[in-house]
């Protein structure tokens, strides 16, 4: 139906003889339906384009993003969705999103609880793979900036901490840790662990340095015994960012609790390595430390 | 060339105003000796060959580059890192100029490697023809070209079609995602782009926005041919216009044209053919337009070799 008479005069390709070339008015109509069309069309794909916003104004999915990361507008507007942070990450923390993410389709983001950020690269290497800016050490003049981002010392990270540079190029934090559930933490309840810390089915890898320098094992091959559990305060890779604090119980005994500290960059190594279900500690994305 | 740029931003092809003397020997010619046209257009027909070269060559270089992204992540081979949006070939930035675009527009500033890989991209595809992107690189190209075949069998049994759109619409398409990008400063049109997401998908791994470019298929097969790369995607008339810039492209050769046209139907993009209908061509040798996608199917449809690779000041090389 939409065929327009092709204008043209070769013989081949004109109507047979007898066969009449369309009316005006005919063609007329058919130009008029094209129109309405292309409008529709115009409108479907820009329409289509603009839910996208949906999810991204219901923040219903507030992301953990990778270290260096620009403020959640800016990030999703300068991170051309390459996904070269992801190739480059030695424990495979950084995951894209989908099309359920909006605007965030193709965006990085990080499930600490699955698999954290251990910073095993010791480079921030993610940072160096973005070729828009969109990671950054140094974020730049006009990018808007979170109150509590910034570290009020460099980080400095365990596994170096004997090199020269010990400290990460990184100066601000993703997120802040938070004891989310007390009650169910094994330290505050005065209990140990013993174990695989997420199970025999984790697929989860870390680093330990007495294992093996530059390559992250699976967790499950790396079981613990603790009289008092303390995993992620001996499991976070940055110094001084948690520690365990001794208090007394109601009922009188000596019990212990995770306390975040400063440093705290948010990197959700605790969350990852945290045995009770659900975690006990948790990574507030985007969020600022308070004492 | 202006009016073969109008063309790509949707206008439709003009009659030439005026057709050089030797091209209008050989128009008359045509119309002259009628019984020998029809003897010789028969005898080109029979001896013709069908061949799919052009079309082979280029699905092997284009699933080559959409494999390395993939084969360079999994066996961690380093080689080319990312994926089309942007990489990184053996440590080279390379920035997908459309997306580029999106990104300087939504987040309005340009880091230095950023404009290194845009820069570069830019330039090798002034060299290798613009649009030669979209058939020989782009991979929703190569699904659509199959589901393409799909679609024209429907037509053949009359089971569907082809709803024709305004081309002017891509031209319209392309400044609104640039104007909704510098306004809203979201990169708009990559939350849809099938190119990203088919690429991310070959790397990464299989996603629910697979789910729409099938939606997109399915358009193309019951509704429009080719819909999206021929009234929608910005890409195709981003590296249109790189190409206007290119020397490398298809020429048509009026004396070998029989004017069966064969090419404008097998062609993505027919509005770059006009020249072949009878008593169009303005020259002996007219190069097709920027629009052209540089795909080749033509140059293997045709069974007289009237339309063949030309590389500017080296020609006939191909
Ligand atoms: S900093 Fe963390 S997320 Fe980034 S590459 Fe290193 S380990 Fe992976
Ligand atoms: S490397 Fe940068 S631009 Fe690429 S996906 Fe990661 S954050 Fe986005
Ligand atoms: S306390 Fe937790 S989130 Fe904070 S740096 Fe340590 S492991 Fe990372
Ligand atoms: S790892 Fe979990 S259970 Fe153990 S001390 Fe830390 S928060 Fe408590």
């Amino acid at each position: 139906m939409s065929e327009l008479p092709e204008r043209s005069d070769d013989e081949e390709l004109q109507p047979p003889p007898g066969a009449q070339r369309p009316k005006a008015p005919v063609r007329k109509e058919a130009a008029r339906r094209r129109f309405i069309r292309t409008a529709a069309l115009a409108c479907g794909v820009v329409g289509v384009s603009l839910a996208g916003w949906i999810p991204v104004a219901s923040a219903q999915k507030t992301r953990l993003r990778p270290p260096g990361a620009l403020e959640e507008h800016d990030f999703l507007s300068s991170c051309i969705k390459c996904g070269q942070c992801v190739q480059v990450c030695p424990v495979a923390a950084i995951k894209l999103g989908d099309l359920d993410e909006g605007f965030g389709i193709g965006v990085p983001y990080i499930d600490a609880r699955n698999q954290a950020c251990d910073f095993s690269c010791d480079a921030v290497q993610c940072i160096l793979a973005c070729p828009t800016g969109a990671l950054t050490y140094k974020k730049p003049e006009f990018a808007q900036k979170r109150a509590g981002m910034k570290l009020s010392r460099d980080p400095v990270l365990k596994a170096k901490a004997k090199d020269a540079e010990p400290t990460l190029n990184l100066k601000e934090r993703i997120g802040v840790a938070r004891l989310a559930h007390p009650e169910a933490c094994l330290a505050v309840q005065g209990k140990g662990f013993k174990g695989q810390a997420r199970g025999a089915n984790f697929k989860g890898t870390m680093r330990y340095m007495e294992v093996d320098r530059w390559k992250p094992v699976p967790v499950r091959d790396h079981p613990y015994e603790r009289a008092v559990c303390d995993l992620c305060v001996s499991e976070c890779p940055i110094q001084d960012a948690i520690k365990l604090e001794e208090f007394t119980g109601a009922d009188g005994s000596k019990r212990h609790r995770p306390v975040v500290l400063e440093q705290c960059v948010g990197c959700g190594v605790c969350e990852m390595i945290c045995p009770v279900e659900p975690a006990a500690i948790v990574v507030d994305e985007r969020q600022e430390w308070k004492a | 060339m202006s009016e073969r740029i109008r063309v790509m931003l949707g206008a439709e092809p003009q009659k030439p105003a005026v057709i050089s003397p030797e091209a209008r020997e050989w128009h008359a010619m045509k119309r002259v000796n009628k019984e020998d046209f029809l003897a010789m257009k028969e005898h080109a027909r029979q001896h013709g060959v069908v061949s799919h070269k052009w079309r082979n060559r280029r699905w092997a270089v284009l699933l080559f580059c959409n494999l390395l992204f993939t084969f360079s992540f999994w066996l961690d081979i380093q080689l080319l890192e990312g994926a089309l949006t942007a990489s990184r070939f053996a440590g080279f930035h390379l920035i997908d100029l459309n997306s580029a675009l999106q990104v300087m527009l939504a987040h309005k500033h340009i880091i230095v490697n950023l404009f290194i890989g845009t820069a570069t991209v830019f330039f090798l595809w002034v060299l290798l023809g613009g649009r030669s992107f979209c058939s020989w690189v782009c991979p929703y190209h190569l699904v659509a070209e199959w589901f393409e075949w799909l679609h024209l069998k429907l037509v053949d049994k009359k089971l569907v079609s082809d709803h024709q759109f305004h081309r002017g619409a891509r031209t319209l398409f392309w400044l609104l995602f640039s104007a909704l990008a510098l306004v809203t400063g979201y990169t708009l049109f990559e939350t849809l782009s099938p190119t990203g997401i088919l690429s991310r998908a070959l790397i990464y791994g299989p996603s629910l926005a697979l789910g729409w470019v099938l939606l997109l298929l399915m358009f193309e097969v019951f509704y429009s041919r080719r819909a999206w790369c021929r009234y929608v995607c910005p890409i195709g008339l981003t590296y249109g216009m790189v190409g206007t810039l290119s020397p490398v492209r298809v020429m048509y050769r009026l004396e070998h044209c029989f004017h069966e046209g064969d090419c404008k139907k097998v062609c993505l993009v027919p509005h770059v053919l006009d020249m072949v209908v009878k008593g169009r061509a303005e020259h002996t040798e007219v190069p097709v337009g920027p629009d052209c996608t540089r795909c080749g199917l033509c140059v293997d449809v045709c069974p007289s070799g009237a339309l063949q690779f030309d590389v500017k000041g080296l020609s006939r090389m191909l």
